[in-house]
């Protein structure tokens, strides 16, 4: 326990000394984790005391790029990954194919057995999904051209793992019996037939699960409120999709990429998002310390020259095919830059299928402690070029070619304006005549039953409490105008009013009030936009009193919005009262007195002695100007 | 300097080039405010008190509006309703409006031309204002010239920037000469 405890505190305290640093400077959080992963590696402090270790860590933590491919196909509905088919087979193959035939080939020239340099060309033609997408999620370049490019050949090299992964064995020597590398192996001893049959079953599971089986289970969870009961159903899909994979030795990445694309259309994506954003975020963290751990410093510095140049080699060779394949495919210079160095490391998925060939007899244990030095390098010095890249070199190539591309399309077009939290009676009803006037909002709410109804009826509601700052984020508060609180719950509403001042302060947020006391909470509290539920819907039946009555409809109507206006000036002056605590007595004895300052006749009857609109008696006692 | 106060009533402004064309050619001027009625009052409760102490601080006026049935649109009528009260804008103790100037600006779908005697219209377009001369009058104001962008239907987008300047030109006239009655306003444009 002892021992658990403090490689917690030595990982989180190199994470959170390390990280804000590396922000700070402008290098990205990737760097500052790899940093700290140096730092407390065998190295330096030597917290982590051998290399085995580190790969431990590094492969239990490579759960986080799985979670991150569920999160990414959150974001992803399924016609817009039909629409990107053509980008992941054209570009993404052909990287995949010519990087690992130029690789192998230098290979062979050196003089390198061709079953290593093929085992090595086919790793090396990878890319990082952790490093690429991190750095495109922190500039916030995920849906701009360069992001959707990237992603479609980190998509495509995540679909080549499987075979990469089924054709390593046939470079095999000598016939040993191994287990999988990856999975549970139940596949191993059936014939191929079974065998894709299992596969295509599987993700068929996928598929069927993602439609009908998960919305229920998490509508059903979310019916007891228990937030930690909706998170665990959360990692228990995303455990379950991973392990089913691995059973039928699939990419885990892959299938829960799958299981998010297709939970991308049901109410619970913000939820899912907001819940697993932080396992993600934590995992990866430490999977990009494993990587800095790992590194061999000891082997780099006794073969620093064959090393640095295989980095650097790789690094250029990769570069240069994307950048062809960014040109054919008419990326601008800019673009194409960042397209080509931000891919040029070698994948974390490559440490899998070194270890994988090294179990098979195909690498060396010396080859395949330089394999893995190169590609740590690697994942090392790409995010320090891409910095470079973005500080130095493209505000020079973008001051030259300026204004030649018009702005592209607003960055986010697929968040609404204005988020509406609660449709209830209340909300459904603003919600109704907004949509009336073309106006949709981005809904939530927290009652189950009600969202698959509301769905039905193509309503855009998601499941969740509104006053959570996580699900607000993902909701697209810090891009929206306004935020409009239509929910019955007092202190959910002041809640609500407290995180967005302090997070979202350009927000303009319009609050649902019960009563004047709480209008009174919610003024202290700086809103300007308090709609007391009862106000209007009172003073239009005390009008329609008055007609039964005899009273005029117009001469009704007219003092009805004046006593509202009224009622509404009154407040701002009365709340100056309720704050000074000299004279707040007792709360009760304070509502009585407001209630009969209100109802006593005197202050509202002047509305009738005042109004003198069209009123020809004044004229007929003085001299009659129209004689 | 003369402060002007533009009183604007259109009930679909949104749609209406030749209104945005003339505001958005006054709205940057200094001394001069514009009053988006239809906004202000969606519900016609228009504020009189509120109307009447904005009055008293301006010297030029101006009834901005599409002219609808020969007439102006129903808020402005409304707002002439209210806020010109008996005893204050008329009648005994009704002099707060004394010598201050005021004018009709109109925009009209069919052209100046069909407003004579000859044409469609019959009247000319000064003899549609009669009250609203006849109101200033009451109130002790001098009445101006009107101004008019007519055939706004057919109206190019040139001829429109040229009308807009032109009535930015006023303004700026009513807001900076030394004498108004001096001035000669031509009344039909």
């Amino acid at each position: 326990m002892d021992g658990f405890l403090i490689n917690a505190i030595v990982y989180i305290l190199a994470a959170v000394i390390f990280v804000p640093f590396a922000k700070r400077i402008g290098l990205g959080s990737i760097l500052g984790y790899l940093i700290a992963g140096i730092v407390i590696g065998p190295f330096v402090l030597g917290f982590i005391s051998n290399k085995g270790e580190g790969h431990d860590i590094m492969h239990n933590a490579e759960f986080g790029v799985v979670m991150m491919l569920f999160l990414i196909g959150l974001e992803l509905e399924p016609k817009n990954l039909w629409k990107m088919k053509n980008l992941i087979l054209s570009v993404g193959l052909t990287q995949v194919l010519i990087t690992s035939a130029l690789i192998t080939s230098i290979g062979l020239l050196a003089g390198i057995d061709w079953r290593i340099a093929l085992a090595a060309g086919l790793s090396m033609s990878l890319s990082s999904t952790a490093i690429v997408l991190q750095s495109l999620k922190e500039k916030n370049e995920i849906g701009s051209t360069t992001g959707k490019m990237s992603f479609g050949v980190l998509l495509m090299q995540d679909i080549a793992v499987i075979p990469i992964l089924a054709f390593l064995p046939l470079l095999a020597t000598t016939a040993i019996d191994l287990p999988n590398p990856e999975g549970y192996g139940i596949l191993e001893n059936q014939p191929n037939w079974v065998q894709t049959l299992m596969i295509f079953g599987a993700i068929g599971l996928v598929i069927l699960l993602g439609r009908f089986g998960f919305g229920p289970l998490l509508g059903w969870v979310s019916k007891t409120k228990l937030r930690e009961l909706f998170t665990a159903s959360a990692l228990l899909i995303v455990f379950g999709i991973a392990f089913l994979m691995n059973l039928v030795g699939l990419s885990p990445a892959l299938g829960t990429f799958l299981a998010g694309v297709i939970l991308a259309n049901s109410p619970y994506k913000h939820a899912l998002e907001s819940d697993l954003e932080p396992f993600k975020g934590l995992l990866l963290g430490l999977f990009f310390m494993a990587v800095g751990a790992t590194i061999n410093f000891t082997l780099i510095w006794k073969e620093a020259s064959s090393i640095l140049s295989l980095t650097l080699g790789v690094i250029i060779l990769k570069t240069f095919v994307l950048l062809v394949i960014g040109k054919f495919k008419k990326l601008d210079l800019s673009d194409n830059l960042s397209f080509a160095i931000g891919l040029s490391q070698v994948s974390e998925f490559s440490f899998v299928t070194y270890a994988f060939a090294l179990q098979l007899g195909v690498l060396s244990q010396s080859n395949s402690d330089m394999l893995m030095a190169v590609t740590a390098l690697t994942m090392t010095i790409t995010p320090l070029l891409l910095v470079l890249l973005d500080q130095l070199i493209l505000p020079k190539i973008k001051s030259t070619s300026k204004s030649k591309k018009p702005e592209l399309e607003p960055k986010i077009p697929d968040q609404n304006k204005v988020i509406l939290i609660g449709f209830g009676h209340f909300g459904s009803t603003l919600g109704r005549f907004m949509r009336a006037n073309g106006v949709e909002a981005t809904i939530l709410d927290s009652d189950p039953d009600q969202i698959d109804f509301l769905r039905k009826m193509g309503f855009n509601v998601y499941y969740g409490d509104g006053t959570r700052l996580d699900l607000l984020h993902a909701a697209g508060a810090a891009q929206a105008k306004i935020l409009i609180s239509a929910i019955d719950n007092t202190e959910h509403s002041l809640k609500l009013v407290k995180l967005c001042k302090e997070h979202f302060p350009r927000l303009e947020v319009m609050i649902r009030a019960k009563n004047r006391y709480d209008a009174f909470e919610m003024m202290e509290m700086g809103v300007k936009n308090v709609y007391r539920e009862h106000l209007d819907t009172s003073i239009r039946m005390g009008e329609d009193v008055l007609k039964k009555l005899g009273f005029r409809a117009y001469t009704i109507h007219r003092l009805a919005k004046q006593f509202r206006d009224y009622d509404e000036e009154a407040l701002k002056v009365l709340v100056k009262f309720k704050g000074n605590k000299d004279e707040y007595i007792s709360k009760v004895k304070k509502q009585i007195e407001l209630q009969e300052t209100l109802l006593s006749g005197e202050l509202t009857r002047k509305f009738s002695m005042n109004d003198h609109a069209w009123d020809s008696d004044a004229m007929k006692d003085g001299p009659n100007p129209n004689s | 300097m003369r402060k002007i106060l533009i009183l604007f009533a259109h009930p679909k402004y949104e749609h209406s080039d030749a209104n945005r064309a003339l505001i958005s050619a006054v709205k940057d001027l200094n001394h001069v405010q514009i009053r988006d009625l239809y906004e202000l009052y969606p519900d016609f409760n228009v504020n009189i008190q509120e109307e009447q102490e904005l009055l008293f601080e301006f010297d030029v006026i101006v009834w901005q509006h599409p002219l609808y049935w020969y007439s102006c649109p129903p808020l402005l009528k409304q707002w002439i309703d209210l806020v010109l009260e008996y005893g204050w804008a008329y009648g005994p103790g009704g002099n707060y409006l004394k010598g201050k100037y005021i004018f009709n600006a109109v925009t009209s779908g069919g052209s100046p031309e069909i407003y004579s005697p000859k044409g469609k219209n019959r009247y000319t377009l000064e003899d549609y204002l009669r009250p609203f001369e006849q109101t200033a009058l009451l109130c002790g104001m001098e009445y101006l010239p009107y101004f008019q962008l007519g055939g706004t239907h057919k109206m190019s987008e040139n001829n429109l920037v040229l009308k807009a300047d032109e009535y930015r030109r006023r303004i700026i006239q009513l807001r900076d000469a030394d004498s108004i009655s001096s001035l000669s306003i031509p009344s039909n444009l």
